[in-house]
């Protein structure tokens, strides 16, 4: 068995793992923060609703698209002068949470949208019909009815964001994927690979069925 | 209360302007259950939601509880909607919330009351439309009829003058028709509010309704007190309507009785003279024969009618239909 894992260092899978779970809170809360309300715009200016304005939602559409299909391998290196800028290094926990937010931003904002637009037309105008100004349509009637929905979808974003942190150990992130491609990958390490590879599947896991718990908590229906 | 002067209101689809109300001119009064029944597209939820705007008009001026409703502003516009509660077809409650917060939503967004004050006027409205024990369950674990309950209780929290009711009981088997309309009803006699609503059923209307408007194609074809509205149908449409609720193949149809001999009347009985033993005695006084060839009796709102098709035979039939018309029956002759 002691021959089987001669290569780990479980101080380092440990550390490894600390900053993978780092990365992702940060970037998680600040891809909710930021996509929330973008989601929010998205539903209110889009087709036959509150404030339908062509131009703007295409204008947005597009962007959002463009940021969705850009593969998040290049985003990584694109974005690096930028987060030089914001946070000093490229490097570590702080260099990783620019390039996973904007990677994850406009996904979740498009979950977002769905999710609001799953909610029944007949409750808005409930609620208009109340007398309710814009924001007491989003914060009381919109945003509670499609909660279980945008559980839901940070959920799906929080899953992704475990595989884009992976991914950003090739650019210097740090993390367990990081550690797989160096010791895993690079060095032939296999049982390194193994272990954080049931490490990110665990992870993904709790994920998952925290998030499903809550959509279950929430949901009236 | 609420007046239409020449509202009109068109859509454009696809470029083309489509219209939805011509020329409207429509007046409820104070106090009263003014039902709007027309089929599926004929107008009447476009002409209900124009009463606060959740649809602006094309043009025209509509003026409800004093106020010109089509000239408010944004934020004058919100606050005449926390006075008009509506309810509607498929009872639009929060699925999030639970009913006693449902209730409270009007409440918390108009910010007038204090916590305590709204949780009060919660439990009084909960009672109203009792529905007390249920305050903490959601939506979903309510039948049809409580919901519709709770979409009532939520349209009152704000004490409201006007009460739109949006095909209100259509999602709703019989039973339970029955007794929303009741609740209605009752609101209406004991709040003073006014009630406007749409539905495509003529047993609505006449079971609640003091006076009925009847649309097709964007405009209301005939209107009128529901009881002569329903006894004595003028246009096509209304005629549809009542037959429809009926089963009465004579009244539209025009069956011509060719094969009966005698002069035939259509007698129609309102209130008091329903129940009274009126035909016997003037048969007997008269000396006029009669059979009945056609009948409906039932009741409008809380007045028992009746209407029946008769051929008199014996000689003395325009004394006997003196002594009815004396007695209060409106007689109608349907062939000499």
């Amino acid at each position: 068995m002691s021959e089987l894992l001669i290569n780990l260092d479980w101080y380092e899978i440990w550390q490894a793992t600390l900053d993978t779970l780092l990365m992702l809170g940060g970037s998680l809360l600040f891809t909710v923060l930021l996509g929330l309300p973008v989601g929010v715009l998205l539903f209110l200016v889009g087709p036959r609703q509150l404030f339908e304005d062509r131009v703007f939602y295409a204008v947005l559409s597009f962007v959002v698209n463009v940021l969705r299909s850009l593969p998040f391998i290049i985003l990584l290196i694109v974005m690096i002068p930028i987060t030089v800028v914001m946070t000093g290094t490229s490097l570590g926990v702080a260099g990783a949470i620019p390039p996973l937010v904007v990677g994850t931003t406009p996904f979740f904002a498009r979950l977002v949208e769905t999710s609001l637009r799953e909610v029944d037309r007949g409750i808005i105008e409930a609620t208009q019909a109340m007398g309710a100004s814009t924001r007491q349509i989003i914060f009381n009637a919109l945003l509670p009815e499609a909660r279980p929905g945008i559980i839901a979808a940070t959920t799906v974003t929080a899953i992704t964001l475990v595989s884009y942190t992976a991914m950003a150990g090739v650019v210097g992130a740090g993390g367990l994927g990081d550690l797989a491609i160096r010791f895993g990958y690079q060095r032939f390490q296999t049982d390194v690979m193994v272990v954080t590879v049931i490490l990110l599947l665990l992870l993904v896991q709790v994920l998952q069925s925290v998030g499903d718990r809550l959509v279950v908590r929430f949901s009236r229906k | 209360m609420i007046e239409f002067h020449d509202v009109h209101k068109s859509y454009s689809v696809n470029g083309q302007s489509i219209a939805a109300l011509q020329s409207m001119q429509l007046q409820v009064r104070r106090g009263e259950i003014f039902g709007l029944i027309g089929h599926s597209g004929a107008g009447k939820s476009t002409l209900l939601r124009l009463i606060n705007r959740l649809e602006e008009p094309s043009g025209g001026r509509i003026v409800a509880d004093g106020v010109d409703v089509t000239a408010l502003d944004a934020q004058g516009l919100r606050r005449f909607r926390q006075r008009v509660g509506m309810i509607f077809q498929h009872f639009n409650l929060l699925s999030s919330k639970t009913v006693a917060d449902n209730v409270a939503m009007p409440l918390k967004l108009a910010g007038e009351l204090t916590r305590a004050q709204v949780k009060q006027r919660v439990i009084e409205l909960l009672a109203r439309v009792g529905l007390s024990e249920h305050a903490d369950k959601y939506p979903a674990q309510l039948s049809g009829g409580q919901k519709q309950r709770v979409g009532i209780a939520r349209a009152l929290a704000t004490d409201p003058k006007i009460l739109l009711c949006d095909e209100a009981t259509s999602a709703l088997d019989p039973q339970t028709t029955a007794q929303v309309l009741q609740l209605l009803a009752e609101i209406n006699r004991e709040l003073g509010l006014t009630i406007v609503l749409i539905t495509h059923e003529m047993d609505v209307i006449r079971r609640v309704c003091d006076r009925v408007g009847v649309m097709d194609g964007g405009v209301i074809v005939e209107h009128g007190l529901v009881s002569d509205v329903f006894l004595h149908p003028q246009h096509p449409t209304t005629q549809r309507f009542v037959q429809e609720t009926e089963g009465d193949t004579d009244l539209a149809s025009g069956e011509d009785y060719s094969h009966v001999s005698g002069r035939i009347v259509r007698l129609t009985f309102l209130g008091e003279a329903t129940y009274a033993p009126l035909l016997g005695q003037v048969a007997r006084d008269t000396g006029v024969d009669y059979s009945i060839l056609a009948g409906r009796i039932g009741r409008i709102k809380d007045q028992a009618c009746g209407q029946l098709t008769l051929a008199l035979t014996g000689g003395k039939e325009m004394l006997a239909e003196q002594q009815l018309r004396a007695a209060g029956v409106d007689v109608e002759v349907l062939r000499a």
